[in-house]
């Protein structure tokens, strides 16, 4: 497959490292006023805290310059069903969640289908930082430094039978630790476990990743801990969080939310602001912390690396 | 079971008959002036949501999104109110609490109070009079058209809320013009009921609540129709 080199990303736009740092150090200096607490530097950073800083990222030439949205919002504001529908929810609920140990299994059609310890997927690639927009289908937007590895790299390691046309990912099932997932007085919120699914060109696209990390910290259980998916050009619902089986099949998945309702989220759900959810327009997005809406872009911005997976789908019909 | 049913019937009688009588032992002068003592205590509880809103937003408590929940508060307590506004009728006939209908008229206002926050968040904060976005989410979008229809519907009650307008108007047009609001009201649940993605818990608990007032209402008219006959005196008193 011929990737074309993005030409609206110059090397230029990259955040510089000691940039990227000096935001985190305003982020803690921030986080501890917040707190009423004025400690010196080592001791406000706990070795816990510490521990869990990833140390060599590589950058990405995918990454935006965007302004970053705020650590604080990235990790108060979440769609979790699995925790809570509330968009506060997820943060406070998710607080004892377990991500260790962690198993992945990985079933279907590769060459041996076998369950991974997380940290030996973790282990086995390079950890990159990209910076992505996220534009969720309820029309907000975020701009997140992700944490973590190519999905291509993971997905060709596995060697793919010729059968693999799409892989669906589950999420845990896990009532007593989710209770989101635990039936409500008028049943459940959604049907458990959640499953995404992606083309197999689309799994192995260069921009998408399995996330394990935010901000150069470990994933906070309340953004999909311990590792999720992210697929920068469709609306946040596809990139599935807090994984445990990756299924690679022949047929095409049935994806959540297109099952709780087939009219409004579809299969491919890519960002597209000329196709409209029923129930709202896709046109405009606001990006959190802004007042004024922005122009949601094809593809999220992302059409000039993506665009070509889909020539000759009418978007309309596949949306 | 059945003789549960009945003895929990009995029971819900026993305790209606109860609180009927302790409340006929007040004069209707005692009742009146409890409601009197009620009614400003009831006015700034109807301004606490409002006085929260303003808080938080000038303490960053409206969180990632303020937009999204200001719009989603204004809209939940222009419901609740409605619904409350809505339950003071069956209220009366459970109690016999008539005094009840002084404060009704300031708790419609407060409903359509927060109804007007809720359109001007969406118009201003949400859309910044982007019209022709507005134009078409009336149009195209379902849930938007019956909770506009609903604030629509409340206009001309809040104009004709007055003494004056009562008047000029004259009962039996006035009351009817009034019926408007069981119509807002269905809007408003059904505009929430369209909104939500997956979760009806919230809009299902609004939609019985209004089942629930207008069953009581109905059970209302059918006893009083079956008991006008035999005790006309009564039935003619209790209006």
């Amino acid at each position: 497959m011929l990737i074309k080199r993005p030409p609206d990303i110059r090397s230029s736009e990259i955040t510089d490292r000691s940039l990227f740092q000096k935001r985190r150090e305003f982020l803690k200096g921030g986080a501890a006023l917040a707190l009423g607490v004025t400690l010196p530097q080592s001791v406000a950073l706990s070795p816990a805290f510490a521990a869990t800083q990833f140390s060599e990222l590589t950058k990405s030439p995918f990454s935006t310059d965007e302004e970053l949205t705020p650590y604080e919002d990235v990790t108060q504001y979440n769609n979790f069903y699995e925790f809570s529908t509330d968009k506060r929810g997820p943060a406070k609920l998710s607080k004892n969640f377990k991500t260790r140990p962690w198993t992945v299994s990985v079933e279907g059609e590769v060459k041996s289908p076998k369950t991974y310890d997380i940290d030996e997927i973790l282990n086995s690639f390079p950890l990159e930082e990209r910076i992505y927009r996220l534009r969720c289908v309820e029309a907000w937007s975020m701009v997140i430094p992700w944490v973590g590895i190519p999905l291509g790299a993971f997905v060709k390691s596995l060697e793919p039978t010729s059968r693999a046309k799409y892989v669906e990912f589950e999420t845990l099932h896990d009532p007593e630790q989710m209770p989101g997932q635990r039936p409500g007085l008028f049943g459940s919120s959604l049907d458990w476990p959640y499953v995404e699914g992606l083309r197999i060109d689309e799994a192995v696209h260069p921009l998408t990743i399995l996330a394990v990390g935010l901000y150069g910290d470990v994933l906070p259980n309340q953004n999909g801990a311990p590792i999720r998916l992210v697929v920068p050009w469709k609306y946040g619902f596809k990139s599935i969080k807090s994984i445990v089986r990756m299924k690679f099949v022949e047929q095409q998945p049935i994806n959540t939310w297109n099952k709780q309702a087939p009219r409004e989220y579809g299969f491919y759900a890519n960002v597209n602001p000329e196709v409209d959810h029923p129930r709202w327009s896709q046109a405009q997005e606001r990006r959190v912390g802004d007042f004024f809406k922005r122009p949601t872009l094809m593809l999220n911005g992302y059409a000039d690396q993506v665009a070509s997976l889909y020539s000759g789908l009418d978007l309309r019909k596949n949306f | 079971m059945a003789t549960l049913i009945r003895l929990q019937a009995s029971t819900a009688d026993w305790i209606y008959a109860r609180i009927s009588k302790a409340v006929t032992l007040l004069s209707s002068a005692a009742q009146t002036a409890w409601i009197k003592r009620l009614k400003p205590i009831l006015f700034i509880a109807c301004l606490l949501p409002f006085a929260q809103l303003i808080y938080d937003a000038f303490s960053g408590g409206l969180g990632a999104d303020p937009i999204e929940d200001i719009t989603f508060r204004t809209g939940d307590w222009a419901l609740r109110l409605l619904l409350i506004t809505l339950a003071i009728t069956p209220l009366r006939h459970l109690s016999g609490w008539n005094a009840l209908i002084r404060v009704r008229r300031m708790l419609g206002l407060f409903a359509f109070f927060y109804m007007c926050l809720h359109f001007l968040t969406y118009i201003v904060l949400d859309q910044f009079f982007a019209w022709n976005f507005i134009l078409e989410d009336i149009i195209e979008r379902n849930y938007i058209l019956v909770g506009f229809s609903a604030f629509v519907l409340l206009i001309p009650l809040a104009v004709t809320s007055t003494n004056g307008m009562m008047r000029r108007l004259g009962g039996k047009r006035w009351q009817r013009l009034h019926r408007l609001v069981y119509v807002a009201a269905i809007c408003g649940v059904i505009h929430f009921l369209w909104l939500v993605k997956s979760d009806i818990t919230e809009p299902a608990i609004y939609a019985l609540t209004l089942i629930t007032l207008f069953a009581m209402r109905l059970y209302h008219r059918y006893a009083k129709a079956t008991q006008a006959p035999a005790r006309p005196t009564q039935g003619a008193q209790a209006n």
